[in-house]
């Protein structure tokens, strides 16, 4: 018998064929297992691209199992037919080995790539886990703020304000120290004003020119700072490692910042300082969420401080106002009662004043019905004149509440100017020669004889104006002047409101009073019509009186539609007092009562002068004629002269009055005058000497006067004129009139 | 002619003579001074008037013509028939002379020549006036009448 064996290499009892013996069968059955193992797992997984690709390296691991299992077999003599099914078995897994090896090339780096993919979003996850929770860390913190600013809101009161934002603050984000350092109110310090552990700030200052500070006010973040920085030394120096500490600038704005239109600026100066510390052991670290919500806070805080401060401003305003109330009301009530006491005051004293005066009126007039000589007689009338005159000021005076009201109204009725200025002047004469003062009053011709108005209170005002003048002038001379004053010169530039309109029948009269006294500084001109006001001047101490005349004249002129103002060029020049006032033109002359006429004759006739003794010297045939039969019809005896020296010859003790009419008063009138001044000594004996005059000038009137004339007279002269002209003349032993 | 009808031109006359203005307010005061003591007192006053301005006017003219005019002299002449004037209220000469003075000041012969023309014409006419109305005065008189005022 042939046998087809093949013959194994080795002997079968070999110790090694042995071991390659079982590690083949070992071999081989983790060749068929790991399919097996394969397939029950991609089973499982449902993703798995890669699935042929498995089925390939199956069949390759089968047949490599096959291949060992088979080789068991050949360890033996075995036949032919199992060394053919050994060889289809290793060719088999040698094609399919090379097909997958083959097949890896490309898909190991697919595999490797599926890996890196599978990293990548591992990772991802990882980061989007991570900021899901820095999202809700900070939508806590977003909560911790507005329950902080609900909090800081809630209250207006400063202090409340800070603390609590202390209190919330160290809450939330658990701090250990937090403190408040505001700046003095100079400016150049910090001071220690509120802490959250220390119960009492000790309320040191820190200087705050201090670069870390001048860094944190720089920015409006919150700024990481040095724990050993001057504002950070706030906790007794411990064993550890102090905290973190971070400082942030809170804004102190003002009232002023907030304008309506635009928003406020920063541009404020004042910042506190607020200073956070974090717990001292522990590593915990500022977090950029935390520092964000410290910023927030603190603009917060800085809104509400300034809410606080413009709410104690406005309630400091009110109280202010309550109290100026207060003090109002009580002055009110003051000024009342004091307004009171003067009318109960003024009621008394009106009683009191004019129950004497009415005493010395009667008294006065019942003297002036008895037996007196002429001297005594005149006294008399000046005594009733003085008191009639002071009576009407006492009534003005208590009845000053009357003339501000308004209520007075003015006592109109026909009289005589000319009347009203000699008696201004018969009055003040006396006073005027015991001071040497030289009065002098013109009276312009076209000066109306009569005229409608209020004659007690215009001579009150004339007399108040004079009375000043001569009281407040030492020595020289007081010129009164009085004129129908034209529409061109009323308007005065002092006075723009003041615009006279004259008509038919009313004129204006301008008075004019001039001195040469102390004058008055034009800083004082416009007190002077102020009631009680006086300038405090030496000269005035002694010269009594209340201050109220120019006071009352004004308030009388303006009754009267007038103006009344004073011009002076300064202290020591003198002054000149003027007024205005408008005064009717009477229709019929001779209808009227002329009550301040003393013995005025009411018809012409001889009986005026009788026997009067005149003597008129004219060059003028024809105007010579015409004065004496004007004399000789007023009742006089009358010499006519025509030349100087016949004047001179004629002239004697018996002749009252000297009428000259002379073209120019040149040489001839002066040595007339001086002559016949030579020649009677004795006032009383001497004529008066009258110049007639056709047009005269002030120089001219002046000369006259100082050539020692008595009188002058413009003509033309009418037959009234001459008759009030020689009573006055007779009376006042003077006369100067025109301009 | 009748009475009643001489005074009323009488009046009518008068008026004319100041609306004219050759006399004036003066003339009146004149008339004023009139009364049964002295009934003739204007008549005279005014004649006195003639007689004084015939002369100065005179006087006036040969001043005038001298070689050389002394116008001091010539002023004063002026001033006293100024003077008369306006004492009886001859206005319309009174004025003349005014002017006349002026000329006088600024030694302008011409001027005062032209013046002097004109015055001798003013004072012509106002006497004129006068006498006619002193005539019609004296026919009321002696027809029994009153003279008007």
């Amino acid at each position: 018998m042939e046998c087809n064996c093949i013959e194994p290499q080795w002997p079968p009892d070999d110790l090694l064929m042995k071991y390659q013996y079982i590690s083949d069968f070992f071999i081989a059955l983790a060749y068929f297992s790991i399919p097996l193992e394969l397939i029950y797992f991609v089973k499982k997984s449902s993703v798995f691209p890669y699935r042929w690709v498995l089925v390939q390296f199956g069949a390759f691991i089968v047949l490599c199992g096959a291949t060992h299992l088979i080789n068991l077999w050949t360890f033996t003599p075995h036949t032919r037919t199992v060394a053919s099914v050994m060889t289809i078995a290793k060719v088999l897994t040698a094609l399919v080995s090379c097909v997958t090896a083959l097949m890896l090339v490309h898909i190991i780096p697919d595999l490797l790539s599926v890996k890196t993919r599978e990293l990548f979003l591992k990772n991802k996850a990882a980061e989007l886990d991570r900021e899901m929770g820095l999202i809700r860390t900070q939508e806590e913190t977003g909560r911790h703020v507005r329950m902080l600013t609900h909090e800081i809101r809630s209250t207006l009161d400063r202090h409340t304000i800070l603390r609590t934002t202390l209190i919330e603050l160290g809450r939330t984000l658990s701090l250990e120290e937090c403190a408040l350092w505001m700046p003095t109110r100079t400016g150049l310090e910090l001071q220690l004003s509120y802490t959250l552990r220390q119960q009492n700030p000790v309320g040191y200052t820190v200087p705050i020119h201090h670069p870390v500070i001048n860094q944190v006010f720089s920015t409006n973040h919150a700024v990481k700072i040095s724990p050993n920085c001057p504002v950070a030394r706030l906790r007794p120096a411990g064993k550890y490692l102090p905290g973190e500490v971070v400082a942030v600038r809170v804004p102190l704005l003002h009232l002023s910042n907030f304008h309506i239109n635009d928003w406020p600026e920063l541009s404020t100066k004042r910042y506190a300082l607020m200073v956070l510390m974090l717990p001292s052991d522990s590593a915990r670290q500022w977090h950029v969420h935390e520092l964000e919500l410290v910023e927030a806070v603190t603009d917060q805080v800085a809104v509400a401080l300034s809410h606080a401060a413009i709410l104690e401003e406005s309630m400091r305003a009110r109280n202010l106002l309550m109290e100026q109330n207060v003090a109002l009301d009580l002055a009110r009530r003051e000024a009342e009662t004091a307004i009171r006491a003067r009318n109960d005051f003024l009621a008394v004293m009106n009683h009191e004043m004019r129950t004497p005066m009415h005493a010395i009126i009667t008294l006065s007039s019942l003297l002036q019905e008895t037996e007196l000589t002429p001297e005594q007689r005149l006294m008399v009338e000046t005594i009733l004149k003085s008191s009639n005159l002071l009576a009407t000021l006492i009534n003005d005076v208590l009845d000053l509440s009357r003339l501000e009201d308004g209520s007075l109204q003015l006592d109109l009725g026909t009289f005589n100017i000319y009347t009203v200025f000699r008696e201004v002047l018969k009055l003040i004469k006396p006073i005027a020669s015991v001071k040497k003062l030289h009065v002098s009053l013109s009276l312009a011709p076209d000066l109306p004889e009569y005229a409608v108005g209020d004659e007690k209170r215009l001579m009150q005002t004339i007399l108040n104006v004079v009375g000043n003048a001569v009281k407040f002038s030492k020595e020289g001379s007081i010129t009164i002047t009085a004129f129908v004053a034209k529409p061109e010169t009323l308007r005065d530039s002092r006075a723009p409101e003041f615009l006279p309109v004259p008509s038919d029948n009313h004129f204006y009269l301008r008075v004019q009073v001039k001195d040469s006294g102390c004058g008055v500084s034009p800083q004082d001109i416009p007190n002077l019509f102020t009631k009680f006001a006086q300038n405090q001047s030496t000269a005035t101490r002694n010269s009594g009186g209340s201050g109220l005349g120019l006071a009352i004249s004004k308030r009388f002129v303006n009754l009267m539609e007038g103006h009344i103002w004073i011009e002076s060029e300064g202290l020591g020049k003198g002054c000149t007092a003027i007024f205005i006032v408008k005064l009717g033109i009477p229709e019929r002359v001779n209808e009227y009562k002329l009550p301040y006429m003393p013995k005025m004759p009411t018809n012409h006739g001889h009986t005026a002068f009788p026997g009067l003794k005149v003597l008129v010297m004219d060059e003028n045939g024809v105007s010579r004629t015409v004065t004496k039969e004007l004399l000789m019809h007023l009742g006089c005896d009358v010499t006519t002269v025509g030349s100087s020296d016949e004047c001179l010859q004629l002239v004697s003790h018996e002749h009252k009055v000297v009428f000259m009419d002379i073209n120019v008063p040149g040489t001839d009138s002066h040595r007339i005058t001086s002559r016949i001044h030579e020649k009677f000594a004795k006032r009383n004996e001497r004529p008066l000497i009258v110049t007639l005059i056709g047009n005269t000038d002030k120089l001219t009137k002046e000369n006259c006067m100082r050539i020692g004339m008595d009188g002058l007279i413009v003509k033309p002269v009418s037959l009234d004129k001459m008759k009030s002209v020689l009573s006055d003349l007779l009376e006042h032993r003077v006369l100067f009139e025109g301009i | 002619m009748d009475l009643v009808q001489l005074q009323r031109q009488l009046v009518d006359y008068k008026t004319s003579l100041y609306n004219e203005g050759f006399l004036d307010e003066q003339f009146t005061q004149l008339q004023e001074l009139q009364d049964e003591n002295n009934p003739d007192f204007v008549v005279e006053v005014v004649s006195l008037f003639f007689e004084d301005s015939e002369r100065l006017l005179n006087e006036l003219t040969k001043a005038l013509e001298q070689q050389s005019v002394d116008f001091k002299r010539v002023d004063a002449h002026v001033h006293q028939l100024k003077g008369s004037s306006s004492s009886i209220g001859a206005q319309r000469v009174q004025k003349v002379c005014i002017a006349f003075r002026n000329y006088c000041e600024e030694q302008n012969i011409e001027g005062c020549v032209k013046c002097l023309q004109q015055v001798r014409h003013e004072y012509s006419l106002v006497k004129t006036k006068l006498e006619s109305m002193f005539q019609l005065q004296q026919q009321i008189l002696s027809a029994g009448g009153s003279i008007p005022m």
